[in-house]
């Protein structure tokens, strides 16, 4: 065991960690964060995104130990300071992007990571970038609006009801 | 304009903001003090004799704390199956006992038949192996193929059941005579063999137990990933361990996704119950994603032959289906409902059909045991019935849009019994046809096909008018037909003595969003804010009693016994108004959260009223007890229909095959709308699961019976780019007409009605496009299968 040191939404942590040691599980049961969640083992799913140094990553395919002195952001630092619901978030809710709630934290981090990088995208840019995330409740069509809404522009003109 | 409270409202979801903020608790986020980590031993082989199973070596590894296999449990009793089904010989069905863990032989691929306890995970991981390879288990030809094993005496999943056939029921078999002969009278007569594709119902959350055992009082408590906690205690202590139900609280917190695999109890609940027992520390168990695959229930699997009678203008006289249906190795708890009294009784849609005769033989396999997934048995029966009516439109050269409507059952022929013997009670199956007709611009299709056509794709449109029926009751009728359980709902209503509400139900939400939707019901019939209003879900120890939720019950159901509860509440209310405004209780009216005297400005608020109940000061102590508190348990009239009409538009590359679902429209009726929001989110997950069973999921086996799609690299689930916007709507309403609500249920129409409709579009496409000598491609429709239909 060695103890593996990052900065988790803002905070200095350190916890130990065996060579073997995802980040997921680092997350989980080393530091409490259960937000993020193990949907598949095989990176197939994104219920486990969260962003490391500003990048979306699934963390079951990331040992602690690689991530060491990196900034790591989970959906428990996504809400604003005052402890409301960030844009992303809010949208989510607005637009009942979800309904499990299970793959909804690794939706919100992949979907604010997408507007990081492209912040008006079109509906099919989501669609396409949302790929790697695996929803079974909601048909994506809220998920989908909620991200275009989170980017300003008009879910309801864009998605019909 | 649109309500924003209450009954009807699209209220927010309040549980949004701790699943958006991580905050969730799901079983596997639950780390208890002094827990230890079980993982399951699962068989490598489909069909197996176990020799022996050494444990020796496994048991002295670092860390492990315990080793379970099925000798452990071969004196508790087997997992049962909740219907009991009569073959048409009038012999029971066959009831193999589903043990804990595999004893004596293992049956499919994934069945567990040890289980080693750790310290931690790693080293029970470790540890399982080792114990799987000391293990000798003399493989056992693989029983796969359905028509093989009905056929095959010899080689038997259960020793015991010489032809691994289940039952073979008929529907209505007294009718068999009169159907066949319909359709030897008919005109013409279309014929279709299809697959109704096994499916994993691939909750995002994986299963997940954990057991404790308080050695104190001998009491246990699991918590467990279930859609009705009260139906897993029920079969834990009455019919596999033999605890005291009135010692296990079980508990399903917030869950993630069921789709029906949570309805069922698994062998694993009872080995960690047994675990913790025997080590005094919390027991649990998380299923990895593969596990899944292998060992929670599956759906769907028929194999189907469909013959439709006709006249030569399309009006339908008779339908007869012989169906081969996959049990799997073992009987899950609904799995002799689905394919009988949920699939045949189904089978004449909402359509005037004078004939219908269903025959089912349920077979064992040496593959994962089948039970329902969303739908259950209600969409192998639209498929079958929405494709063959599709091919006899293409034979006899008629228009689907005019055959549905000249089928369909008219508004005035309410309440219709069907010959398979339901009784539906309302609908207009005329008005979503035409407002799906109006959504999907029907009229525009030729121009959009013309587009299409410029791209090089073939472009296609389906139709499928579908019913079904939830809320799956009464109990004196259920229990007629086989049902060992009941199927009401209980609620209890709690007034708080501050005036807030705190309702216990039965229902179980693991996505639906109860815990904003039933406070909406409460606030609208009690006039107080709905963040008055708290549901508490999940807990057997907290709740009287609940069959939970599946088959679009909540609200027709546990939803029908909160609104009787709160029925309980105000007459209560109106005997202490009474009294405190010195009136007769006749004289008492409630409205909009005040009781007063009819005719007067003398009032009681609903808050005074709670208060009074709880500090009676001024009460009628001498004829009313104290407290404001109320319990109903509320058991249907009947099944409800929700029904609908669903249009889907396909564009197909005749070079690779590939098919793009590019819009889907469905109209929806079903009755009451608490809340349009959540509707509408239900019915876009459920056409969503829907495109994926007809474009792209498939459950394969080899001969061999290993899983080929086991993980989600090789099982296609849809993602966010395979399926387009969806445009729904639920504005034909026609209100159930037996409970109080008026509600339907939609949480599955959605996976009912669209797999037809896409392959209707599809098959439409290439005939549009000159590829004639296709008339049928088995689901999912993958760009292999369709390329190989288009140059086969």
């Amino acid at each position: 065991m060695t103890k593996v040191t990052m900065t988790v939404n803002g905070t200095p942590v350190s916890a130990e960690a065996e060579g073997r040691t995802l980040l997921v599980n680092f997350l989980r049961e080393g530091l409490g964060l259960t937000g993020t969640h193990v949907g598949c083992d095989t990176s197939q799913c994104g219920a486990c995104v969260v962003h490391v140094d500003g990048k979306a990553v699934k963390s079951c395919t990331v040992f602690a130990m690689d991530v060491a002195g990196s900034d790591v952001r989970t959906i428990e630092g996504m809400a604003n300071a005052d402890g409301s619901l960030g844009v992303v978030q809010q949208a989510f809710q607005d637009h009942h992007g979800l309904q499990c709630g299970f793959c909804t934290p690794g939706m919100v981090m992949s979907s604010a990571a997408l507007l990081a990088e492209n912040p008006r995208p079109t509906e099919s840019e989501i669609r396409h970038y949302l790929e790697g995330n695996i929803c079974r409740c909601t048909g994506y069509h809220n998920i989908v609006k909620a991200v275009l809404a989170a980017s300003g522009q008009d879910a309801g003109a864009m998605a019909a009801e | 304009m649109p309500k924003d409270t209450g009954i009807g409202a699209s209220t927010k979801r309040r549980e949004d903001i701790r699943f958006l903020t991580g905050k969730g608790v799901y079983t596997d986020d639950l780390s208890l003090f002094g827990q230890a980590h079980a993982v399951m031993v699962r068989s490598t082989v489909a069909h197996g004799r176990i020799v022996s199973i050494d444990t020796s070596e496994a048991a002295g590894m670092p860390g492990v704390l315990a080793v379970f296999t099925g000798e452990d449990f071969k004196e508790v009793g087997g997992n049962p199956a909740g219907w009991f089904i009569k073959s048409r010989n009038g012999e029971p069905m066959r009831e193999p006992k589903r043990p804990v863990l595999a004893h004596g032989k293992v049956r499919h691929v994934g069945d567990a038949y040890a289980c080693v306890v750790a310290e931690t995970y790693a080293q029970a991981k470790d540890a399982a192996q080792v114990l799987a390879d000391a293990a000798v288990i003399e493989e056992l030809p693989a029983i796969i193929d359905m028509k093989a094993a009905a056929a095959d005496a010899s080689n038997r999943v259960h020793d015991e059941i010489p032809d691994n056939i289940c039952f073979d029921w008929g529907w209505i078999e007294d009718n068999r005579a009169a159907v066949d002969a319909a359709m030897k009278a008919a005109p013409h007569v279309v014929t279709l063999e299809l697959t109704n594709n096994r499916l994993v119902p691939n909750a995002m959350e994986p299963r997940a137990s954990i057991g404790e055992y308080f050695p104190g009082t001998g009491d246990y408590k699991l918590t467990t990933t279930s859609q009705n906690p009260h139906l897993t205690r029920l079969l834990i202590c009455a019919f596999v361990m033999g605890i005291p139900e009135n010692k296990l609280q079980v508990v399903a917190p917030d869950v993630g996704g069921g789709f029906g695999s949570k309805i069922y109890h698994y062998g694993e609940e009872a080995v960690v119950l047994a675990a913790a027992r025997k080590l005094g520390r919390p027991v649990r168990w998380t299923a990895e994603r593969t596990e899944s695959f292998l060992s929670d229930a599956h759906g769907r699997d028929h194999v189907t032959k469909i013959e439709l009678g006709c006249t030569k203008e399309g009006d339908i006289l008779a339908i007869r289906t012989e169906t081969l249906a996959n049990v799997g190795a073992y009987l899950s708890n609904f799995s002799t409902a689905t394919p009988t009294f949920l699939h045949g009784t189904l089978m004449a849609g909402p359509y005037k059909v004078p004939h219908v005769y269903v025959n089912v033989k349920t077979i064992f396999t040496n593959t994962a045991p089948v039970d329902a997934y969303r739908g259950a048995g209600r969409p192998e029966a639209t498929y079958s019935i929405e494709r063959v009516i599709d091919k006899m439109c293409r034979e006899l050269n008629l228009d689907p849009f005019e055959v549905r409507r000249r089928n369909l059952l008219t508004p005035d022929q309410f309440p219709y019994t069907t010959p398979v013997g339901l009784v539906y009670d309302t609908g207009n199956y005329q008005a979503t046809l035409d407002k799906a007709i109006e959504l999907g611009d029907v009229a525009g299709f030729e121009a959009r096909r013309a587009e299409s056509a410029k791209r090089g794709k073939l472009r296609g449109m389906g139709l499928s008018t579908w019913i079904e029926a939830c809320g799956i009751a009464p109990s004196h009728l259920v229990g007629v037909l086989g049902s060992r359980v009941g199927l009401y709902d209980a609620a209890t209503v709690r007034v708080n003595a501050t005036g807030t509400i705190s309702v216990m139900t039965g229902a179980h939400s693991h996505g639906q969003g109860h815990e904003t939707v039933f406070p909406q019901i409460v606030a609208e019939k009690l006039g107080i804010p709905e963040s008055s209003v708290e549901i508490v879900h999940g807990d057997t120890a907290k709740i009287p009693f609940g069959m939970g939720s599946y088959g679009s019950r909540s609200l027709a159901v546990a939803g029908s016994a909160m609104d009787r509860a709160i029925d309980k509440i105000i007459a209560k209310g109106k005997k202490i108004a009474a009294h405190m405004l010195e009136a007769a209780e006749g004289d008492i009216t409630f409205a909009d959260g005040k009781f007063s005297v009819a005719g007067t400005d003398k009032a009681k608020s609903f808050g005074e009223i709670a208060f009074s109940a709880y500090v009676p000061h001024n009460y009628p102590l001498e004829t009313l007890e104290p407290g404001l508190e109320e319990t109903a348990f509320y058991d249907p009239g009947n099944f409800t229909y929700p029904a609908g009409a669903y249009i889907c538009e396909v564009e197909v590359d005749p070079d690779t095959g590939k098919v793009d679902v590019v819009s889907f429209t469905a109209a929806d009726d079903f009755g009451n709308v608490m809340n349009p929001m959540i509707v509408e989110g239900q019915v876009h997950g459920g056409v969503g699961q829907g495109i994926g069973q007809a474009l792209c999921e498939n459950t394969s086996y080899d001969e061999n019976g290993q899983l080929l799609t086991g993980s989600f690299m090789d099982y296609a689930m849809p993602r966010a780019d395979d399926v387009p916007f969806y445009t729904v709507d639920h504005s034909c309403a026609t209100p159930c007409t037996h409970n109080p609500l008026g509600v339907k249920g939609c949480g599955e129409a959605g996976a009912i009605g669209s797999p037809p409709a896409v392959v209707n579009a599809v098959i439409d496409a290439l005939h549009r496009g000159g590829i004639t000598h296709v008339t049928h491609i088995d689901m999912p429709v993958s760009p292999n299968r369709v390329w190989q239909a288009i140059n086969g």
